[in-house]
């Protein structure tokens, strides 16, 4: 491998030990404060060239961080980081990128109103007569990549008009094609669908053998087994290990994630609470699109996860309920009466509480406090003649802080700076907060950490049990069959199957295979019940 | 190797961030001391002119006020200054043939009417507010020409000059009582009131507001209504204090309104707004001014001025441009 270049005034040094030339990436001893915080202690990651590397952790556990250093946005307080075993000696995103690194982020950073060509060399467009953008060439350019990695994607389609899917592959060919040797996803596959995952993977796997560094980052545990060759997990801003995965136990992986008091997501509580009268129930009930003649009730102290693919209308139902958007045909009744409504105060009143699919763009005000987002929506309840009783509110939030044990410097820390499965906990206080009769879940644990993820689970069975009325939509699989006492299948609009969770868990497995099993019944159900169409 | 002394870089953040927020108050001073040292031979110091400062600036603060609901809610109001020289009209139309209380209500009602326009349109038809507030700017100017033939209306009425604008009870101008009232009413309904809270939450994020269960076309609609009323007042206040109504009161006033309140900390963004800030920004626009006119500028020279000097203002107090 050749030295990259690095940027003027930066002298790279070669290494003096030869191991560290086996390693596409060396970061050694890496340590990050902020105000005090340690964020990362002493902290290594080493990927050889070749590998699928995972870099696993809970939330806070610092893997933004380690990546974020890597990525030169932020400079370590101590450490030294080698790429191809050249001493990075300048922290900046310009060096990182000239050192051959490229990263995909969660949130896009593609022009929508630019094709997908002109986005995938957009400020380093092929160049035709007299200095101007060759369209042409641009547009084979991309076709030509996009055939390489088998991508049906028009290089003409405007990334506006595409799917979440494609503009995450879209992004991906983008980063490919600029000979990044170091290649760093940080959770790609939460916007795919499963055969667009299986492309991701393809192309993944096609990279490694062209000898491409690839750095994983995803809470999906199922994906980490399939797709890994190594992981390193990181906790508290501790590094624990780095082993194979076919060293490693998926049980051992969240073990060392969650640490000692973590809970196995496996370890489904016992016996369904006693479910009492129907509280919410959908007669026929339609709205404009999806859902389609849902008919279906939820019970006191019930949870029904309902389950389908991406599409089938799982969200669009959370949104009927919740008054976002109208019934057009059908009833809806909550406690036994019939209810309008036309808009998402209204569903408060009546007693209905949605943790929306998206905490960012539905769920919070991302640049305002913890406190101004949890008393929200229950502005009215804190406030006499409509001025805000401060000691009140405070009451109120420091309750749900403590409660839902959110990490958080104070109450008035920005949602910004607190981590996505504590923020994802802020929505849950906000909807808890108005005290509600039935709760609706929507993905509530889609990007957050195994701890977390555990805890919400803990949660919401908690929550049927105090006698609430739950709706879960989810597609995790272990996530519905550990929290839901019935399940319920989307497909297309409608209701295509339901089966309680008795019959999906078998008890003559052996408590090690039963969630799989269960999770393997689920999903062949979903596949058949869109089959089926 | 990359040793990096750190604890150096949050402390320089946090100055940093503490001083975008104080510099319109710093500003403030500085000018106020540069202005007494260079202007005290032109009597910048004179409690007359001190006062007249005042006076001059109140329209401005007071519109400013209720413009920085407007923008905290992620919205704009341009049809201020406008409706402030329709209002004067209507209300000097209205005095000489019907007396004091039918002209006060006339002229709040010119604004109320506005104001429903433009939040109706903003809120039923979609219209940006931007683009519907642009439009009844042009309307209420059009209007206010149309029925005073653009002629001055004169204001006969004394007790109605006192009470809008005209009058001192002791040394202080009523027009110093107007903005002390309605800014401390301002910065608690902003602050205080769950009213204020819901402004802050539609303009900081409308979608989740809307799901947290807040009205969040309600609350577009009542800062549409509360900036264009406000602005009638201050078109009312103009009328008083220069004993007519005429349409040009106010033209141009939408822009010191708004960098006064983006001086004064609010974001055109939405999502955050200080009424303390956006009077003290609209002190600023107004000591600016004055210390151009004593500095012996003449009109062009002070538009110039006067724009380099909001340009200074604004870019010290934004946040940097990346991240």
């Amino acid at each position: 491998m050749s030295a990259s270049p690095l940027t003027a005034g930066s002298i790279p040094s070669r290494q003096e030990s030869g191991t560290a030339d086996d390693f596409a990436i060396a970061m050694k001893g890496i340590t990050k404060t902020f105000g005090g915080v340690k964020a990362l202690s002493n902290v290594q990651l080493e990927v050889r060239h070749g590998e699928i590397h995972a870099l696993l952790g809970g939330n806070g556990a610092g893997k933004s961080t380690l990546l974020k250093i890597l990525r030169g946005v932020q400079a370590p307080d101590s450490g030294t980081i080698d790429i191809d075993g050249v001493r990075l000696s300048e922290h900046s995103t310009e060096a990182s990128r000239r050192a051959g690194i490229a990263m995909i982020f969660q949130e896009m950073s593609l022009i929508p109103t630019l094709t997908a060509a002109q986005n995938i060399f957009l400020n380093r467009e092929p160049r035709g007569v007299a200095g101007l953008i060759d369209d042409r060439q641009c547009r084979d350019s991309a076709r030509d990549l996009f055939e390489d990695f088998h991508v049906s994607i028009d290089p003409d389609e405007l990334v506006a008009n595409m799917s979440a899917g494609q503009r995450q592959l879209t992004e991906i060919v983008k980063a490919i094609s600029q000979r990044s040797k170091v290649l760093v996803l940080d959770e790609p596959s939460s916007a795919l669908t499963e055969s667009e995952v299986d492309l991701l993977f393809d192309i993944l796997r096609k990279l490694r053998a062209d000898g491409v560094a690839i750095i994983y980052v995803s809470h999906r545990m199922e994906e980490i087994m399939r797709i890994a060759d190594r992981a390193t997990i990181l906790r508290d801003g501790r590094y624990v290990l780095t082993a194979p995965l076919s060293e490693l136990t998926l049980d051992a992986i969240i073990s060392h994630i969650v640490g000692q008091e973590g809970r196995n997501l496996a370890m489904r509580q016992e016996g369904t609470a006693a479910a009492g009268e129907v509280i919410l129930e959908l007669r026929h009930a339609s709205g404009p699109g999806k859902p389609t003649d849902v008919s279906l009730n939820v019970r006191r102290g019930e949870v029904v996860g309902v389950a389908g693919l991406l599409g089938s209308g799982r969200s669009s139902l959370a949104r009927l309920v919740y008054g976002v958007t109208p019934l057009l045909s059908g009833e809806m009744l909550v406690k036994g009466k019939p209810v309008h409504l036309h808009k998402p105060s209204e569903a408060i009143d009546a007693g209905i509480a949605l943790i929306p699919e998206n905490r960012l763009t539905e769920g919070l005000i991302v640049t305002h406090s913890v406190a101004s987002n949890m008393c929200l929506p229950v502005l009215d309840r804190l406030s006499r003649w409509s001025l805000v009783s401060g000691s009140k509110a405070a009451q109120l939030v420091d309750k749900h802080i403590e409660w839902l044990r959110v990490k958080t410097d104070s109450r008035d820390a920005s949602m910004l700076s607190l981590s996505g499965g504590n923020q994802q906990k802020v929505v849950l206080a906000k909807g808890l907060a108005t005290l509600p009769d039935v709760l609706v879940l929507d993905e509530p644990t889609a990007g957050i950490d195994i701890g977390s993820k555990t805890e919400i689970v803990t949660l919401i069975r908690d929550m049927a049990a105090a006698g609430k009325a739950v709706l879960l939509i989810s597609s995790e699989p272990s996530e519905l069959i550990a929290a839901s006492d019935r399940i319920v299948v989307m497909a297309d609009g409608h209701l295509a199957a339901e089966v309680s969770i008795a019959d999906i868990v078998s008890n003559d497995d052996d408590p090690v295979e039963r969630l799989q099993h269960a999770q393997q019944r689920l999903q062949l159900l979903i596949q058949k019940v869109n089959a089926n169409d | 190797m990359t040793e990096i002394s750190s604890s150096s870089v949050p402390m320089m953040t946090y100055l940093l961030r503490s001083w975008r927020r104080g510099i319109i108050y710093i500003g403030f001073v500085a000018i106020f001391i540069v202005f007494s040292i260079t202007l005290s031979d032109q009597g910048f110091l004179d409690p007359d002119n001190l006062l007249n400062i005042i006076r001059q600036t109140a329209m401005i603060a007071l519109m400013a006020v209720t413009m920085t609901f407007v923008l905290a809610a992620g919205e704009i109001d341009l049809s201020v200054g406008a409706v402030a020289g329709f209002a004067s009209v209507v209300t000097a139309l209205v005095i000489h043939d019907y007396g004091f209380l039918a002209g006060m209500l006339a002229g709040l009602a010119s604004g109320v009417l506005i104001g429903l326009i433009n939040g109706l349109l903003t809120t039923r038809v979609g219209i940006p507010s931007f683009l519907a507030t642009l439009a009844t700017m042009g309307i209420a100017t059009g209007t206010a020409m149309w029925i005073s033939q653009t002629a001055a209306i004169p204001i006969l009425n004394r007790a109605y000059s006192f009470v809008f604008g005209g009058g001192n009870i002791g040394s202080i101008p009523v027009l110093f009582i107007w903005v002390l009232v309605i800014g401390i009413a301002g910065h608690i309904g902003l602050k205080k009131s769950s009213f204020g809270r819901r402004v802050l939450a539609t303009g900081g994020n409308e979608t989740a507001a809307h799901y947290s269960g807040v009205d969040t076309l309600k609350i577009k609609l009542s800062v549409l209504l509360m900036s264009s009323t406000m602005a009638a007042l201050a078109g009312m206040l103009y009328a008083g204090r220069l004993q007519s109504g005429r349409y040009q009161f106010g033209e141009g006033d939408e822009m010191s309104v708004i960098a006064a309140a983006v001086l004064g900390g609010t974001s055109l963004m939405g999502g955050t707004g200080s009424i303390i800030g956006s009077i003290v920004g609209a002190l600023m626009i107004g000591l600016i001014n004055n210390g151009l006119i004593l500095f012996g500028l003449d009109y062009s020279q002070q538009l110039i001025a006067r724009g380099g000097i909001i340009i200074l203002a604004v870019a010290l107090s934004q946040r940097s441009p990346r991240r």
